[in-house]
C-alpha cells in the first residue's frame, strides 16, 4: 500500500488505527484520507486496509 | 478622519487592481479560532477588503495571548470576537463582520461555515485542528480549507511553507514545531504562518489553486 506516496506493508492487524500506531501517530491528532475519501476518526478501528490502498495522513502539532 | 466607503474602496482598487478587488469584495472567508493565527489573519483579510468575514472563537483575551495575538491590554477579559471586530472596524468599517462567540463542534460546522468560499482552521490544540478538518471534509466536502500546523519556537522562518493535501486542503507551517515539545509560541513565526494562510486565502479567492 502507499502512505503519503511512500510504499509500505499493510500492518498485521490491517486497520487504519493499527497503521497509525505503527507510524507513531496519535489518532486524535490526524486526518486520514483513503483512496480520496476522508475516513472519520470513529471508523479508524474498523477501516480495513489492503495492498491496493492509497492513504494520505495529515498530522497536526500544537500551536496557533 | 473617516474615509467614505467609496474613498476607501478606490484606494484598494488603486493598489490591488479592479478585477482582483471585485473578487475580494464579494468573497466570504470563515476563520475558526482567533488566536495567534486567526487574529493576524483577520487583520490581513480586512486590509485586503475581503467583503465578508465569519469570525468564530469561544474564548476571551487572556494575558498569555498578548505575546503573539493581535490584541492589547485593554482587551483583557473581552471575547476575542468583539475585541477583534473593534480593530477590523477601524481598518475597514464597510466590510461585513459576522461573529460567533461559541465553540466549534461537529454539529455546528455546517451552520457556521457553509456560506464561506474558504474556511481557515486557526485553532491552537492539535486534536481540535484534526476535528475541524475531518468535519469540514465530511460535511462540506467541496470547501477549500486552509490550515496551520507547526509554527512554535524560533526556528528559521524559511521552514514554514504551504502544502496542498487531500485535493483542496492547504497546510501552512513547518509541520513539526510542537508546543508540546516545550517550544513557546512567539510572535514572528506565528505571524509568518498566519501570512502563509492569508496569502493562500488570497490566491484561492483570485482563482489560483496551487500553493
Amino acid at each position: 500500500m502507499k502512505v503519503n506516496g511512500n510504499e509500505r506493508a499493510v500492518p498485521a492487524e490491517g486497520t487504519v488505527l493499527s497503521l497509525l500506531k505503527e507510524l507513531g501517530h496519535d489518532p486524535q491528532r490526524v486526518a486520514v484520507e483513503k483512496n480520496g475519501t476522508i475516513i472519520p476518526r470513529a471508523q479508524f478501528a474498523e477501516e480495513k486496509l489492503t495492498d491496493a490502498d492509497h492513504l494520505e495522513v495529515v498530522c497536526f502539532v500544537g500551536g496557533g | 478622519m473617516i474615509l467614505t466607503k467609496e474613498q476607501l474602496h478606490d484606494a484598494l482598487v488603486e493598489r490591488h487592481g479592479t478585477d482582483i478587488q471585485a473578487k475580494l469584495d464579494k468573497a466570504c472567508v470563515g476563520i475558526a479560532g482567533l488566536g495567534g493565527l486567526g487574529s493576524n489573519l483577520a487583520i490581513f483579510l480586512a486590509r485586503l477588503g475581503v467583503g465578508h468575514l465569519i469570525l468564530v472563537d469561544f474564548d476571551v483575551v487572556d494575558i498569555t495571548n498578548l505575546n503573539r495575538q493581535h490584541y492589547t491590554m485593554k482587551d483583557l477579559g473581552i471575547p476575542k470576537t468583539l475585541a477583534l471586530v473593534e480593530q477590523l472596524e477601524a481598518i475597514n468599517p464597510y466590510l461585513t463582520y459576522e461573529t460567533y462567540t461559541e465553540r466549534v463542534v461537529p454539529s455546528n460546522v455546517e451552520r457556521l461555515f457553509s456560506g464561506c468560499d474558504v474556511v481557515v482552521e486557526a485553532f491552537d490544540k492539535p486534536d481540535q485542528k484534526a476535528m475541524l478538518l475531518e468535519n469540514l471534509l465530511t460535511r462540506l466536502p467541496e470547501k477549500p480549507v486552509v490550515s496551520g500546523s507547526g509554527m512554535a519556537g524560533y526556528g528559521s522562518a524559511n521552514l514554514i511553507k504551504t502544502e496542498k493535501r487531500f485535493g483542496h486542503v492547504y497546510l501552512c507551517g513547518d509541520g513539526t514545531s510542537d508546543v508540546a515539545d516545550g517550544l513557546g509560541l512567539m510572535a514572528p513565526r506565528v505571524a509568518v504562518c498566519s501570512a502563509h494562510e492569508g496569502t493562500m486565502v488570497l490566491r484561492l479567492l483570485i482563482g489560483e489553486t496551487e500553493p
